[in-house]
C-alpha cells in the first residue's frame, strides 16, 4: 500500500514570493535611480551600494539576534528595499556616517525592534530618514546642483569617494559652486521673500516643469511605478490617491492665489512626490489594507504631503506625510471594511 | 437578456482538463471486494439495514436513512456481506467510519426496477422515491437532494433553477464528459426538478472551456425553455454561491441558502442520477470520477461505489513514477489523503494523483505583509489577511467579527500568497474549534441542566420521606419506600432526559463540512415525512 | 473673574448631570456576578475544586473564599475566562486540586455489574442508566467524565476510557508553520 503526503488544499499554488515582489520594487526603481545618477554624479552609487551593504549586514545580525532563519528573511530583499528607498532619498555626497546611521535606525530600530517584517507600523525608511533629517539638518540639505555627470564640473569617481569617506571637499571647487537649494527649497524661501511664483520659476533650476534633473528622475520614478501597478505589485489605489489627493488640494490654492502657490503639476512632479506615491507610500507593511482603506491612505499623504510643503517647516513632506498616515492605518483599516458577499448592502 | 454578474476577486488557475477530458467515460472495474461507507453524504450516518451473511442483490439498499439529513445507501452489486464494522474511507482525517463490506459473487444481479411515471406521483411521494435511492448532491458537498427539492415551508415561489455544470476546479472533467455523452439523460433528471419545483426560469452555467459539452447541453435543451449559459473560466464559478452570483445578481445572504433569494442549484451529475432513478429505478450505485494526474491513462471512470481508490488506478494505467500525494477533488479544494486503500463515495468526483509536476513546492512560510493580494482574489469580498491574523492568533470571536464564517475555503487567498501562509488551513481550523468549543458549551449547559435537576429531585425525595414519616404510616416502611420507588424514579427521569435536546448551531452546507451533520440533523428534525 | 468661575461651575454641573443620567439610562442589568462564574466553569460537577459542584464553587470564588485555580477540568483555558471576568491575572491550576487530564468517559462492563445502583446514586448528572439488580449503562452523551462513580462500584466494573477521535468529531489541527531559524 502506498502513504502519501499529507498537505491541505490549494495544492496548487502560483509562483509568487515575497522576494519577488521586493526584487520587483528594485527593478522598478532603475530608471529613476540611474537618472538621478546622470545628474547628480557618482554619489548616488555609492550612497546606493553603502545602505545596502550597511542594511544587509543589520538584517543579519539582527536575525541571528532574534534566532530567525537566515536564509528564508535574506532571501525576501526587504532589507535592500529599505536601503535603496532611503539611499535615494539622501543628498548625493552625504557624508559616509549619515548614511550607515540612517540605514541602521531604519533596520534595527524601525524594523527590527518592533518585530521584523509584516510587524513594523512605521516605514523603516521613512523613520531612517526623518531621523537624520531632524538630528542633521544641515548635512541633510546639501543637495548638489544637477550638473550632468558629462559636465567639467561633475566629480570624478574618486573625487566622489573620497569626499563621502574622508569629508574633505575636492580643492578644485568651492562648496557654493557645486551645492546649492532644491527647487522646493528655493520656492519656499523666495516666497518668504516675496517674490511670486512665476518669477522664481523662471530661474532655470526649474527645468521645464519641476526642476533641472528632477524632473526626469520623478519621471522615471513614474514609468517604474506604473510597471509596478501594472504587474499588480503595487496596489494602484495608493498612488491614485496620493497624487489625485494633492493635485485637487495643489488646484484648489492654486486657483486661490497662483502668484503663491505653486500649481498642480509642479507639486506632483517635484520633489518626492511621484517616488514618494509608487515606492514609498505604497509599503504594504505600513500603509492601510483595505481596498478603500488604501485609497483614503493614498489621498491622506497626498494632502499631508501639500500641507507640509506649504505650511510646514520642511520644504518636502513625504517622508512625515507617510509616518503620520502610518498611525492611521489601523484606524482608516477598521472604518473601511469591505461588504462581505451576502451582507445587506448600505 | 444572458447578461452576467462577476463576482469579486477569483483566479485564472492552471486548467489541465485536456488530459482527461479528451477519452469516452469507461466502465469501471467490478471489484472482488466492495467497501460501502454508510455515511456518504452530509448528514446523519444511514442506518444499517444488513448483517454479515446476507446475500444482497445489486441496487439494494443496504442503509436507510436515518432522520430528515440524510441519505440511503445501497448495495452497488450483488454479493455477500462479509463485514459491518469501521474501514478507512475518504476523509482528511484518516479515520475510519462504518462501512458495509460485500464480496462480490461476479454476476451482478439487480433487485426489480421499478421505472415511476413522476407526473402521477404526489410531490412528497416523488421525494421519498429519490430519497430512497439515495440522490445526493454529486458536486463534492453531497447534500441529500430530496431536502433541497422541497420547497414546502419556503413562502416564496422558486425563480431560478440552476443546474451546475462549470465545474471550475482544474483537472476535473467527470461532469464536462457526462454532459458530452449523457445530455439526455441530465435533462431527463432535469424534468422531474421542474417538476417538483416549479421555477419560473431554468439555467445552465457551464465554463466556456467546455464548447463540447456547451453544444451538446444547448442541443438537448431546444424546444424545453431552459437555457444554457456559458461563463467565464474563472476559479471558483462552479462554487454555488459564485455561480448564482454570476447567473443571476443575486447574492446569498450571509449565512444564508441560495433558496433564500429565491434559486435552487443542483449539480448536472445530480441531475443524471435522478434520471436514472425515476426513468430506470436504479439508485445511486456508481458515479462517474475522473482520474487523472500522474497516472498512466487519465480518463473518466463511471465506477461503482465502493470500489476502492487503487483499482480505479490500476484501471487508468497505473501510477507513473514519484507520485507523492493522492487528492481526492480538485487541487484547490480537494484533500490529501492517507492512503489509495480507501473507496470510492457519492461525494468523490476526482482522484488527482499529484508528482512533483503536478505540485507546487511546499515552500518555507513568511510574515504576512499585507500585501492584500489575497483581498483582491477572495470571491467572499473577505479580508484574508485580517481572519489570517486573528485566526493565528486564535482569537475566534474576533475571526468571526471578519465573517470567518463567509469563507467559503476557495484557497485562492492561500494561491496567492506571496508569503505562501497556509490561510486555508487557518481558516478551517478556527472553524472547527469553534464548531467544538460550541458543542462543548452546549454539553456544559446540558450537564448544568441535569445536575440542576438531580439536586431537585433529591430535595423532592427527601421531602417526600419526611412527609412520610411525619404520617407514621404502619402499613409501609420509609425504607422500602425509598429503594423501590427511588430506582424507578431515576430510570423515567434519567429516560426523560435522554432524549437529545436541539442544538441551534446551523452550519453551512458548503465546505466540506464533515463533522457538523449530527448538529444539523437534531436541529431541523424530521420535516418530510 | 466671576463670570468665568459661574461658566466654570456651570460647565460642571452639566457635565455631572449628563453623567449622572448615562450612568442611570445605560446601567449595565448584567447576570449576578455567580451566574458569570458558573457559565465559564465546565459543569463536570466532579467537585475536585474542594466544593460539591460547579455552582457552588461558583459561589465561593463570588464571595472570595476561592480562588479561581481550583478546577482541573477547565484547565488553562478556564482559569483564563475566569482571570478575564474577574479582572484579574491569571496563575497556573492549583496541583493539589488535580491536573489537566484529556476528557474521559465512563464505561460499564456489563458482564461484571451487579446491579448495585450504587453508580447511580453518585452520578451528578443522572447519566447511568439501569434498575435495581439489572445491568448498568452510561449514556455516552450524557456522561460529563467526572470519576465521580467509580470508587462506589464494589465489583470496579467501571472503567475511565479516554473519548476517541471519530470523523464527526475530528478537528483540522493548527498549521505547524517554523519562523525560527532549526537550532
Ligand atoms: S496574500 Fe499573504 S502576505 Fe499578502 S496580505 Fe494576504 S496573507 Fe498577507
Ligand atoms: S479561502 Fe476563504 S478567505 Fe480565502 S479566498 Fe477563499 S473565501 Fe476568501
Ligand atoms: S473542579 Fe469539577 S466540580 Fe469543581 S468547578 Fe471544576 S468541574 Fe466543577
Ligand atoms: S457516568 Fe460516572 S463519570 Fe460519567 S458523569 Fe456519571 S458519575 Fe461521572
Amino acid at each position: 500500500m502506498m502513504r502519501f503526503k499529507i498537505v491541505t488544499s490549494p495544492h496548487v499554488l502560483q509562483n509568487t514570493s515575497v522576494g519577488q515582489v521586493m526584487r520587483r520594487v528594485l527593478y522598478a526603481m532603475i530608471p529613476g535611480v540611474a537618472a538621478l545618477i546622470g545628474f547628480f554624479g557618482w554619489g548616488v552609487l555609492v550612497n546606493l551600494v553603502l545602505a545596502t551593504a550597511v542594511a544587509l549586514l543589520a538584517e543579519t545580525v539582527m536575525l541571528a539576534v532574534r534566532g530567525r532563519r537566515l536564509a528564508l528573511h535574506l532571501s525576501d530583499f526587504s532589507a535592500v528595499v529599505t536601503a535603496w528607498l532611503l539611499a535615494v532619498a539622501l543628498p548625493p555626497l552625504a557624508p559616509w556616517w549619515l548614511t550607515t546611521l540612517g540605514v541602521m535606525a531604519a533596520i534595527v530600530v524601525a524594523k527590527h525592534l518592533y518585530g521584523g517584517l509584516g510587524y513594523n507600523p512605521f516605514n523603516p525608511a521613512m523613520v531612517g530618514y526623518v531621523v537624520l533629517l531632524t538630528s542633521f539638518p544641515r548635512e541633510m540639505s546639501a543637495w548638489l546642483i544637477p550638473h550632468g555627470l558629462y559636465q567639467p564640473q561633475a566629480l570624478t569617481f574618486l573625487e566622489t569617494l573620497r569626499t563621502i569617506f574622508s569629508g574633505e571637499w575636492p580643492a578644485r571647487f568651492a562648496l557654493d559652486a557645486l551645492t546649492g537649494a532644491t527647487p522646493l527649497d528655493a520656492l519656499r524661501t523666495q516666497i518668504g521673500l516675496g517674490l511670486t511664483v512665476a518669477e522664481i520659476r523662471n530661474s532655470p533650476v526649474f527645468g521645464f516643469v519641476a526642476g533641472q534633473g528632477w524632473e526626469w528622475a520623478a519621471l522615471g520614478f513614474l514609468a517604474g511605478g506604473l510597471w509596478l501597478v501594472y504587474t499588480r505589485t503595487a496596489d494602484w489605489r495608493i498612488p491614485t490617491g496620493m497624487l489625485g489627493g494633492l493635485a485637487v488640494i495643489a488646484t484648489v490654492f492654486y486657483l486661490i492665489d497662483p502668484q503663491h502657490y505653486a500649481p498642480p503639476w509642479f507639486h506632483v512632479w517635484s520633489g518626492a512626490a511621484l517616488f514618494g506615491a509608487f515606492f514609498i507610500a505604497t509599503d504594504p507593511v505600513t500603509a492601510s489594507t483595505t481596498p478603500y482603506g488604501r485609497l483614503i491612505y493614498g489621498v491622506g499623504v497626498g494632502i499631508l504631503v501639500y500641507i507640509i510643503r506649504g505650511f510646514g517647516g520642511y520644504p518636502d513632506g513625504v517622508a512625515f506625510a507617510v509616518l503620520l498616515m502610518n498611525i492611521a492605518a489601523p484606524s482608516i483599516d477598521l472604518c473601511t471594511q469591505p461588504r462581505v458577499f451576502g451582507a445587506r448592502r448600505g | 437578456m444572458s447578461r452576467l454578474f462577476p463576482f469579486h476577486g477569483g483566479l485564472k488557475t492552471v486548467r489541465h482538463k485536456t488530459e482527461s477530458n479528451r477519452q469516452p467515460i469507461q466502465p469501471g472495474p467490478l471489484p472482488r471486494r466492495l467497501t460501502v461507507p454508510l455515511r456518504q453524504h452530509i448528514g446523519a450516518i444511514a442506518k444499517a439495514l444488513v448483517q454479515v451473511g446476507d446475500s444482497v442483490l445489486k441496487g439494494q439498499m443496504i442503509g436507510q436513512a436515518d432522520g430528515y439529513i440524510s441519505a440511503a445507501v445501497h448495495a452497488p452489486t450483488s454479493g455477500v456481506v462479509v463485514a459491518v464494522d469501521t474501514r478507512p474511507v475518504p476523509h482528511p482525517s484518516g479515520l475510519p467510519d462504518l462501512c458495509v463490506v460485500i464480496d462480490s459473487d461476479g454476476e451482478n444481479r439487480w433487485i426489480e426496477r421499478q421505472p415511476v411515471v413522476y407526473r402521477a406521483l404526489h410531490p412528497s411521494e416523488l421525494r421519498n422515491i429519490l430519497r430512497n435511492a439515495g440522490i445526493v448532491g454529486l458536486g463534492g458537498a453531497a447534500f441529500p437532494s430530496a431536502v433541497k427539492l422541497n420547497l414546502s415551508g419556503q413562502d416564496q415561489h422558486l425563480e431560478t433553477l440552476i443546474l451546475n455544470g462549470a465545474e471550475c476546479e482544474p483537472w476535473i472533467t467527470c461532469d464536462d464528459r457526462l454532459m458530452r455523452e449523457r445530455a439526455a439523460g441530465i435533462i431527463a433528471g432535469l424534468h422531474v426538478m421542474v417538476h417538483l419545483l416549479e421555477p419560473r426560469e431554468v439555467l445552465i452555467g457551464i465554463e466556456d472551456d467546455k464548447p463540447e459539452a456547451i453544444a451538446a447541453m444547448s442541443e438537448m435543451c431546444a424546444g424545453t425553455g431552459y437555457a444554457v449559459r456559458s461563463v467565464p473560466t474563472r476559479y471558483p464559478s462552479g462554487s454555488v454561491k459564485q455561480l448564482v452570483k454570476l447567473l443571476t445578481g443575486k447574492e446569498t445572504p450571509v449565512e444564508g441558502l441560495p433558496i433564500d433569494v429565491g434559486v435552487q442549484c443542483f449539480n448536472v451529475a445530480t441531475a443524471y442520477t435522478i434520471h436514472r432513478a425515476i426513468d430506470h429505478g436504479e439508485p445511486v450505485i456508481s458515479r462517474v470520477v475522473t482520474v487523472t494526474g500522474h497516472v498512466s491513462r487519465p480518463g473518466n471512470l463511471d465506477a461503482l461505489l465502493g470500489t476502492p481508490f487503487a483499482e480505479l488506478i490500476e484501471q487508468c494505467g497505473g501510477y507513473r513514477e514519484k507520485v507523492e500525494r493522492l487528492i481526492m477533488g480538485g487541487p484547490m479544494m480537494g484533500f490529501a489523503l492517507h492512503s489509495d486503500e480507501v473507496p470510492l463515495t457519492k461525494a468523490a468526483n476526482c482522484i488527482l494523483a499529484a508528482s512533483a509536476e503536478e505540485l507546487t513546492p511546499t515552500r518555507p512560510v513568511a510574515p504576512c505583509i499585507r500585501c492584500g493580494a489575497c483581498v483582491e482574489v477572495c470571491p467572499a469580498n473577505l479580508l484574508p489577511q485580517q481572519l489570517y491574523w486573528h485566526a493565528r492568533a486564535k482569537e475566534f470571536d474576533k475571526a468571526q467579527d471578519y465573517h470567518l464564517f463567509s469563507c467559503i475555503e476557495c484557497g485562492c487567498c492561500s494561491a496567492v500568497c506571496p508569503s505562501h501562509i497556509p490561510l486555508v488551513q487557518y481558516y478551517r481550523y478556527a472553524k472547527n474549534e469553534i464548531w467544538a468549543q460550541e458543542k462543548e458549551k452546549q454539553k456544559a449547559e446540558l450537564a448544568r441542566q441535569r445536575h440542576q435537576a438531580r439536586l431537585e429531585r433529591l430535595e423532592r425525595e427527601k421531602q417526600e420521606r419526611e412527609a412520610k414519616l411525619r404520617q407514621k404510616s404502619p402499613a409501609r416502611t420509609a425504607k422500602a419506600e425509598d429503594s423501590g420507588a427511588g430506582g424507578k424514579l431515576d430510570i423515567q427521569t434519567a429516560v426523560a432526559q435522554a432524549k437529545p435536546q436541539p442544538l441551534s448551531l446551523i452550519p453551512s452546507h458548503e465546505g466540506t463540512g464533515e463533522s457538523e451533520g449530527e448538529k444539523t440533523d437534531q436541529s431541523l428534525g424530521k420535516q418530510d415525512v | 473673574m466671576i463670570a468665568a468661575i459661574v461658566v466654570l461651575s456651570a460647565l460642571a454641573g452639566v457635565s455631572g448631570l449628563l453623567l449622572g443620567f448615562a450612568a442611570v439610562r445605560f446601567k449595565v442589568e448584567g447576570d449576578p456576578i455567580v451566574d458569570k462564574i458558573d457559565a465559564i466553569l465546565p459543569q463536570t460537577q466532579c467537585g475536585q475544586c474542594g466544593y460539591p459542584g460547579c455552582r457552588p464553587y461558583a459561589e465561593a470564588i463570588a464571595a472570595g473564599e476561592a480562588d479561581i485555580n481550583q478546577c482541573p477540568p477547565g484547565g488553562e483555558n478556564g482559569i483564563v475566562a475566569l482571570a478575564d471576568l474577574l479582572g484579574r491575572d491569571p496563575k497556573p491550576l492549583s496541583t493539589e486540586h488535580g491536573v489537566v487530564k484529556p476528557k474521559m468517559l465512563a464505561v460499564v462492563d456489563e458482564q461484571n455489574c451487579i446491579g448495585c445502583t450504587l453508580c447511580i446514586q453518585a452520578c451528578p448528572v443522572d447519566a447511568i442508566l439501569g434498575a435495581a439488580k439489572h445491568m448498568h449503562t452510561v449514556i455516552a452523551s450524557e456522561c460529563t467524565g467526572c470519576e465521580l462513580c467509580v470508587a462506589p462500584c464494589p465489583v470496579d466494573c467501571i472503567d475511565m476510557v479516554p473519548i476517541t477521535q471519530t470523523i464527526t468529531t475530528w478537528k483540522w489541527t493548527y498549521p505547524v508553520v517554523t519562523t525560527k531559524a532549526a537550532a
